[in-house]
């Protein structure tokens, strides 16, 4: 099942090199200033790693899933915030994809196409509703050729930065989930009005902003699919984003154990490396079992999407996406603990990533909201 | 919210907590996020700490201590303010820790002549034991204590000094014979003004970033010979009773930071952001509610059980090790899952501006600091096989 074909192994060997080169040595910096990593927007873009998914058509390189999750992984084991740029990307990529008619995709895909640094993103979470997203009071109300969108966003990944965005708003209260519609609007349509970025604890190198809609309007043209159609887009894009983060939660707990590893193999203690004394090995043994079974759980998600089992593949990215970031924010804790007083301290990465994993068990839907998609799809309770 | 009579035998103590809490609330909280954010040493904390008698519990009490149970009222002091911040909690335990060896170890003249200094002229104490190739493992240390004359001279680096460059006094631990066994050790007083002594880098740190964490190098320091805390050789035995009292005050600490995340998690639930329900549709905040809780009274039955222990001068070395290990990784939890209701609840529990991230990076030093967590599991089992081997004679 997780035979590498040619072309999937050189572009994970060119990631490879790009990560070591370019990525990890600015991670830390990134981590330090809170700034948005402009430098790796240049890099990703330059070698066609910024929107892998992109369909041909729009002149994209158009990897599988499967292969653009290695991508993520590998990025991540350097620099989560680094890797949350291509999820942020593939989001706002992902739902004009999933629903847009052509001439929608024309106008907006092919601006991503090439060595292009144009920037997306998505705008799902409002203040009021948290992951509970099938509400939303953001209204958006047809006015002649135009919709007016009214209400607020947060939390929305490259936000106050991106060219274009899709936002979902309420076309009709009355319909609750059947009501939602998305649309692309675009940084300089006047009412959108970025409010702030936040002050996070974790994945410092990423924006979260607040954004405004004050009387925003959007052509007509400019909705996604037909009313309506938002919240079957916007599950769709969730549960990629899912497995997504997922794949940047293995790659993650997989860059801290790297670095747990060696420095324990380094670290001298009582007159021997203290990778050789039980308590340490069990640590170890306990983080690679639990990256290896979170990485087949991504994995094999990453296939049923390829394979297009929508709806196999929503629950699995749930699962995929609560094991991964458990198991990161478990690897990244004992990591600093191996490393000890070093650990501790941010001449090392570890507590960077520990601080990354908290996150990651938090975005994208928190973990307890995984576990009610998981229990309720199971359960057949909806 | 948590009773602790059944730990508070007198009427004293309970005031005693009762005048730390109103402190900690109306003045030491205020200060958390900045010094966490700007990463700096806040000597106004510091001088309130004086002023209310805490920096010197576990002193003589001719010299500002503690009546009585004074490890008791050292890890109650510890924990109240802990639960508004930690970093400032940390200034308690490392001057009761740093000035342990000159307590238990100095000469009569050496007291008279250094506690008042330290009691009434305010001096802070830091506690240089740690080096960086010598962690956990205290034996192994590498610096040096050579006798000249009337004299020992200090060559060596240490590192991971809490209040290393704020303190005006040092407790040394050096070699001061060949070999690596646990007799080969002593304890000195330094003074900060001795030619030799440097301050390295201050570090900068994941959590507790309120504490001053530093390097100290000793470059041929010269000590007068009544500076040897102890008799020659008996520096590993004081750091392990050092430890004995220190490590219920980490617990103390890991318990007030718990404290504080659960007081923060009821904060939220009271103030009703719920997804537009009531908080009882939420059985997983219940479920994390009742978890930790119940982590919060174990805990704190584990750090007043080892700090009785250890004020009725009693062999407390396995309960101390059980209350910083449990203490520690139950804070570890709570906080963690602190951040995971607050987002549920609000979607804010990661941002800078809410309390309880900070506390998920405060907590994981209790992991760490004065013996890593594995480590206290080693001590534990030792001293169960050593009491079992006892019994069966």
């Amino acid at each position: 099942m997780f035979q590498l074909d040619e072309e999937q192994r050189l572009i994970l060997q060119s990631v490879r090199e790009i990560v070591e080169k370019e990525i990890k040595p600015r991670a830390t910096l990134l981590d330090e200033t809170g700034e948005f990593p402009w430098e790796a927007i240049r890099i990703f873009a330059k070698n066609d790693i910024l929107n892998p998914l992109l369909p041909r058509k729009y002149g994209g390189v158009e990897v599988s899933i499967y292969t653009f999750c290695m991508i993520v992984e590998e990025i991540a084991k350097a620099c989560a915030s680094s890797a949350l740029l291509l999820i942020a990307q593939a989001e706002g990529t992902w739902s004009i994809v999933c629903g847009a008619d052509e001439s929608l995709k024309e106008k907006y895909l092919k601006r991503l196409a090439g060595d292009s640094k144009v920037l997306t993103g998505l705008g799902a979470i409002e203040p009021s509703a948290g992951s509970g997203i099938f509400s939303l009071p953001t209204r958006a109300e047809l006015r002649g050729d135009q919709y007016i969108l009214q209400g607020e966003k947060c939390f929305a990944k490259n936000g106050s930065v991106a060219d274009f965005l899709v936002l979902y708003a309420c076309t009709d209260p009355s319909k609750g989930s059947r009501g939602i519609s998305a649309f692309v609007v675009e940084k300089g349509f006047p009412g959108l009005v970025p409010k702030r970025d936040e002050n996070k604890m974790g994945m410092r190198g990423t924006i979260y902003s607040e954004i405004l809609l004050e009387n925003l309007g959007v052509p007509r043209e400019n909705l996604i699919g037909q009313e309506g159609d938002g919240f079957s887009i916007m599950l769709k894009t969730l549960s990629a984003s899912r497995l997504f983060t997922a794949a940047q939660a293995v790659g993650l707990a997989q860059g801290a154990m790297e670095e747990a590893i060696s420095y324990a193999r380094r670290r001298v203690q009582f007159g021997k490396a203290i990778s050789t004394y039980a308590p340490i090995q069990f640590m170890i043994a306990e983080m690679a079992t639990g990256i290896e079974s979170a990485r087949l759980l991504t994995y094999q998600t990453a296939l049923l999407f390829d394979q297009e089992e929508w709806r196999k593949a929503g629950t699995h990215a749930a699962m995929a996406k609560l094991i991964a970031s458990e198991t990161a924010m478990k690897v990244t804790t004992d990591a600093v603990q191996i490393m000890g007083g070093y650990g501790y301290m941010k001449d090392y990465p570890v507590e960077r990533m520990m601080r990354d994993a908290k996150l990651i068990q938090v975005h994208a839907g928190t973990n307890q909201i995984m576990k009610l998609i998981i229990g309720r799809d199971l359960t057949g309770i909806s | 919210m948590f009773d602790q009579t059944s730990f508070l035998p007198t009427k004293e103590l309970k005031n005693f907590k009762d005048r730390i809490q109103r402190v900690a609330r109306n003045e030491i909280a205020l200060q958390a996020p900045l010094v966490d954010e700007e990463e700096f040493f806040n000597h106004e904390v510091e001088s309130l700490l004086w002023d209310l008698g805490l920096m010197t519990l576990t002193f003589p009490e001719k010299y500002g201590g503690y009546r009585k149970g004074r490890n008791v009222a050292l890890c109650i002091a510890v924990e109240e303010i802990a639960k508004v911040c930690a970093s400032s909690a940390l200034l308690l335990i490392i001057q009761a820790v740093g000035s342990f060896p000159i307590i238990h170890g100095g000469s009569n003249e050496l007291k008279q002549k250094y506690l008042p200094q330290m009691s009434e002229g305010r001096k802070l104490v830091a506690y240089l034991v740690t080096e960086p190739t010598s962690g956990s493992d205290i034996a192994g240390i590498q610096t040096t204590a050579v006798w000249d004359g009337n004299e020992f001279i200090l060559n060596g680096s240490k590192c991971f000094a809490t209040s290393g460059g704020v303190a005006g006094i040092y407790s040394v631990l050096a070699k001061t014979s060949e070999g690596k066994g646990n007799g080969n050790s002593s304890f000195f007083l330094v003074e900060r003004e001795s030619p030799g002594l440097s301050i390295g880098r201050t570090e900068s740190k994941l959590g507790q970033r309120g504490s001053n964490t530093t390097e100290v190098f000793l470059d041929n320091v010269r000590v007068p010979a009544e500076n040897l805390l102890g008799r020659e050789g008996d520096g590993f035995l004081i750091a392990m009773k050092d430890f004995d009292m220190s490590r219920p005050a980490i617990g103390a600490q890991a318990l007030g930071i718990a404290e504080g995340a659960f007081e923060a998690i009821l904060q939220f639930i009271k103030e009703g952001h719920t997804l537009g329900k009531s908080i009882a549709d939420h059985p997983f905040i219940q479920t994390i509610l009742a978890d930790s809780a119940m982590l919060i009274e174990a805990s704190r039955v584990f750090v007043y059980r080892a700090a009785i222990l250890n004020d009725e001068g009693k062999n407390s070395t396995k309960f101390a090790s059980m209350a910083k290990c449990f203490a520690g990784d139950a804070a570890m939890k709570i906080t963690t899952d602190a951040i995971d209701v607050i987002q549920v609840l609000s979607g804010y529990g990661f941002l800078k501006d809410f309390q309880v991230e900070r506390m998920f990076r405060d907590a994981k030093l209790t992991q760490i600091f004065e013996g890593t967590n594995q480590i206290q599991r080693l001590v534990i089992a030792r001293q169960i096989l050593k009491e079992s081997m006892s019994f069966n004679k």
